[in-house]
């Protein structure tokens, strides 16, 4: 069998045809394998899906419990057999419930990697290299120049600032699903214990990390809250809030906004982002070309982000590779930051 | 170096004055010295050595990493010092580079400044091993010359009194006789050291400012109590030259915040065989006629003057004040007797290049009002046209620094006003980050009938906070195209805003589109009436340029 006989990339996104299943569909269909939650790789819509326990409750939260026709919970390591296809689910370390997908058939094994990170992330599993012939990898970060540091330091930079400037308050973007809770549980190994004060729109999710065995010590809604209780205060909201007119209600806010594309002053500009904080939930430049290497795989897909320099060096080394021009991924998650990402909280934001 | 390299991050972001003096101040405090005064000195803008070339930092990256993916990298970062802080093979392992020290700011200061040629490369590569991804890029900035931080000299000696009880000004009056790293300067700030010695034969005197003048002053003040003089569009300075042990004497022109800009003048410095201090107008004259600040404009912010531009900008000193003769402090002399010591002095001095702004005599505050209205024939002449008003002092004023009340004031001409439309928006900084607040506004081609907007300037302020958020709203509900931060908003002659821009000056320039340029534009009413149709046109401001170069009245 070739690797072409067992995943190919359509319009809709990766299909295999031997079992009749897309990954990370784009737009509805019949039989769906998801990755993780971010919504531009689980979308509302399939007959059937198949995907972590986690990554379904996620979407349940989303969407609302009839998001698909029916649904089944994939348990890491174990195989499921898709008629002649086995599918096997892998932690990707990327949001909780984050999954790689190993499909087989043959003596052939693909891993749909979907998004993956290797730094540790207290929120979630940690990646597992799975050895494979076909590695599928996004490249959201596939450039030299993308090497995030430490998070710890990172989070301190925060902390200081709040320090130098109590009377402010420190309003930083997150994504509301992984990045949002991945900060507050590394603010309280940094020490802060106060309260971690949040937009409404990420209540539901961090509930759900909450409800999922992931402390994030007290957590407050800053709707109904007078403008002087937050001076000093920490706000996490989604990044398109940071500068739209909810801002506003905050004493003299300080943007900050933790994502891997910080690391560029340029974009960190763009955003009128006063502190950047390089917390990415993605694999870097060295940890794509390291996770390449450790699944020994002969072949590399590259899905989205920079995929040229990922497929050149990949190409330089010795490994077969090619982009996959797969559409309609990067809209959540850690995107490259348009103009006005659109703010679409889950939850409409009431009160004041 | 890291620390000094996370501040200049910090403040590369930052745009709020405070805030900025606020993460300065910390700074000073807790580093220690000569770290902290070389980072003064590199935020002052004092610190001189040899630049790198870019060339040298690109034959730098390019020895270790792939051109291919070297070049992808600086397409999308866009700045080659960043690319390459951010891209610097990191050394792995033992060998050489691995646990090299980050080097400290004192000693990347203390080898630049005799690095030889053949050891720089060696000695940056070395250093870019030891440091982190902002060290890098802080060094690399540092190097190439181009630290683009927002810190002006002044905040910079203003962070350093915040350090304890002293003013800015007190700084000022001492900073021209110290050098990095400062530490006499910082024990005396925070109290336990004594006043540095200044030695330093021509130093900068914190200047005296006038206050802008209001209706009801007029009737408080005796005209017979007060002198006036021209208001000249050029820049502020101060001249100051003094001997040197040896006999020699050092020049130095300094501009109104005390940066040292004595390099873009040298036929000014050469002029100034004195012991003396003249606070004066710096101007360009040709054939005797004052030129327009447009003019001006050319010979500021140059590192090198090419003899061609001393022959075609000859700069010129129109002085105002005496503040200091041959080791007298003239200052706390009433202003009548320092004036009338400048007079003499500018005449013994017998030098083209300076003479002495002439004073407008007058009666009344009618008669004054008269001749601000028309200086040509009130004495400016010809160079009416580059006079922006008037300045009133009491002739009995003594010179104090900074701005003190009821002593000068400042009676500037009517601003120029058009009526132009609203074209373009983009989000403002820090509190203004959420607000659609610097806008670009255009006027119509054509003496009449359909023409095109063009752009002719962009204003940040003139409004209220009110009316910001009503400008605001209007950019939000009436964009029709995103340009990254930029907003297109409608402006068609049936549809759109019109804005009421008020300015200060307005000359002709090949920069700019529209072939105009104006000075402080600033939004002074915002025209919910007017149909964009009836804004004004081109050949109406191509009118005022005409009129501004005489000198004539203002409005549209």
């Amino acid at each position: 069998m070739r690797p072409s006989d067992l995943l190919v990339s359509t319009p809709a996104g990766l299909y295999c045809p031997p079992a009749d299943v897309h990954i990370d569909p784009v737009r509805p269909v019949a039989r769906a394998l998801i990755t993780h939650g971010h919504s531009d790789h689980a979308r509302s819509g399939h007959g059937a899906v198949l995907a972590t326990a986690e990554t379904l409750a996620i979407m349940a939260v989303r969407y609302g419990e009839d998001f698909a026709g029916s649904t089944q919970a994939a348990d890491l390591g174990k195989p499921i057999d898709l008629g002649g296809v086995t599918a096997t689910f892998h932690p990707a370390g990327h949001v909780l419930g984050s999954a790689q997908i190993a499909v087989e058939s043959g003596g052939l094994r693909i891993v749909a990697s979907g998004d993956y990170k290797r730094a540790r992330d207290p929120t979630c599993r940690p990646f597992e290299p799975v050895p494979c012939d076909v590695f599928i990898t996004e490249a959201t970060f596939g450039l030299p120049v993308f090497r995030h540091p430490d998070t710890r330091a990172e989070v301190d930079k925060l902390l200081a600032s709040v320090r130098l400037f109590p009377e402010r308050c420190h309003i930083v973007g997150a994504y509301a699903l992984g990045k949002a809770q991945r900060l507050m549980s590394l603010l309280r190994e940094a020490g802060w214990d106060g309260p971690i004060h949040i937009h409404g729109a990420l209540e539901k999710l961090t509930a759900f990390y909450e409800a999922s065995g992931v402390p994030l010590g007290p957590v407050v809604k800053t709707a109904g809250l007078p403008k002087a209780a937050l001076a000093g205060a920490i706000v996490i909201c989604p990044p398109g809030q940071i500068q739209d007119l909810w801002s506003r209600r905050f004493p003299d806010p300080v943007t900050a906004f933790a994502s891997g594309w910080m690391r560029v002053r340029a974009r960190a500009r763009q955003r009128g982002v006063e502190l950047p904080l390089v917390v990415s939930d993605h694999a870097d430049w060295n940890d794509l070309i390291a996770t390449i290497g450790e699944t020994g795989a002969g072949e590399v897909w590259v899905t989205h982000g920079q995929e040229d320099a990922l497929v050149h060096w990949c190409i330089t080394h010795g490994i077969r590779a090619r982009p996959l021009h797969l559409v309609g991924y990067g809209d959540e998650g850690e995107a490259e930051p348009g103009d006005e990402p659109a703010p679409t909280p889950a939850t409409p934001e009431t009160g004041t | 170096m890291n620390r000094f390299a996370a501040l200049l991050d910090r403040l590369a972001y930052e745009s709020g004055r405070n805030a900025k003096l606020r993460l300065l101040t910390d700074y000073f405090r807790s580093t220690p010295d000569p770290e902290r005064g070389f980072a003064l000195a590199a935020t002052a803008g004092s610190l001189v050595f040899a630049n790198a070339k870019p060339g040298l930092i690109r034959a730098l990256i390019a020895e270790r990493t792939d051109p291919v993916l070297f070049g992808l990298s600086y397409d999308y970062v866009g700045d080659l010092s960043e690319t390459v802080a951010l891209m610097w093979p990191t050394p792995a392992g033992p060998g050489p580079g691995h646990n090299q020290p980050p080097p400290t700011l004192a000693e990347v200061v203390e080898r630049l400044q005799n690095v030889g040629k053949s050891e720089l490369p060696g000695l940056l590569a070395r250093w870019l091993d030891g440091l982190d991804e902002t060290g890098r890029w802080a060094l690399l900035k540092l190097i190439t010359g181009s630290l683009r931080i927002g810190v002006s000299a002044r905040l910079a000696k203003s962070a350093v009194a915040a350090l304890g009880p002293l003013q800015p000004d007190d700084i000022e009056e001492v900073w021209h006789g110290l050098e990095a790293p400062y530490e006499a300067l910082f024990a005396w700030a925070e109290g336990h050291g004594p006043r540095p010695e200044a030695d330093d034969p021509a130093p900068f005197r914190p200047p005296m400012l006038a206050h802008p003048i209001e209706d009801g002053d007029f009737d408080a003040l005796d005209p017979s109590a007060m002198t006036a003089e021209w208001k000249w569009d050029g820049i502020r300075v101060q001249a100051v030259a003094g001997r040197r042990p040896d006999g020699r004497f050092v020049s130095r022109l300094y501009s109104r915040t005390g940066d040292d800009i004595s390099q873009s003048f040298p036929d000014l410095a050469d002029a100034l065989q004195m012991d003396a201090a003249i606070d004066g107008e710096l101007l360009i004259l040709r054939e005797g006629r004052v030129q327009s600040f447009n003019v001006l404009q050319q010979r500021l912010n140059r590192q090198s003057v090419s003899p061609k531009m001393l022959v075609d900008y000859p700069a010129h000193i129109r002085a105002y004040d005496l503040l200091h003769l041959d080791g007298e402090d003239l200052r706390p002399l009433p202003f009548r007797e320092r004036r009338a010591r400048l007079e003499a002095f500018v005449a013994g001095l017998a030098e083209p290049r300076i003479d002495v702004s002439p004073l407008i005599g007058f009666g009344s505050w009618d008669e004054l009002a008269a001749a601000r209205a028309d200086p040509g024939s009130a004495g400016a002449g010809e160079d009416a046209g580059a006079v922006e008003g008037c300045m009133i002092k009491r002739a009995d004023s003594p010179y104090v620094p900074g701005r003190p009340k009821g002593l000068w004031y400042k009676w500037k001409h009517d601003p120029f006003v058009i009526d132009a439309v609203l074209m373009y928006a983009q989000r403002g900084h820090g509190k203004r980050s959420s607000f659609y607040s610097d806008f670009t506004f255009g006027v119509w081609t054509g003496e009449e009938g359909p023409g095109d907007l063009v752009p002719v300037g962009k204003a940040y302020f003139g409004f209220t906070d009110a009316e910001l958020q009503e400008l605001d709203r209007f950019v939000r509900r009436n964009t029709v195209n995103r340009f990254g931060p930029v907003r297109e908003v409608v402006h068609a002659p049936d549809q759109g805003l019109v804005l009421e821009v008020a300015f200060e000056g307005i000359a002709r320039s090949a920069r700019h589109k529209s072939g105009v340029a104006m000075r402080f534009p600033r939004v002074s009413r915002i025209r919910w009436d007017k149909p964009p149709g009836e804004a004004d046109r081109l050949p109406t401001l191509e009118r005022l340029i005409a009129r501004h170069e005489t000198g004539q009245a203002r409005s549209a």
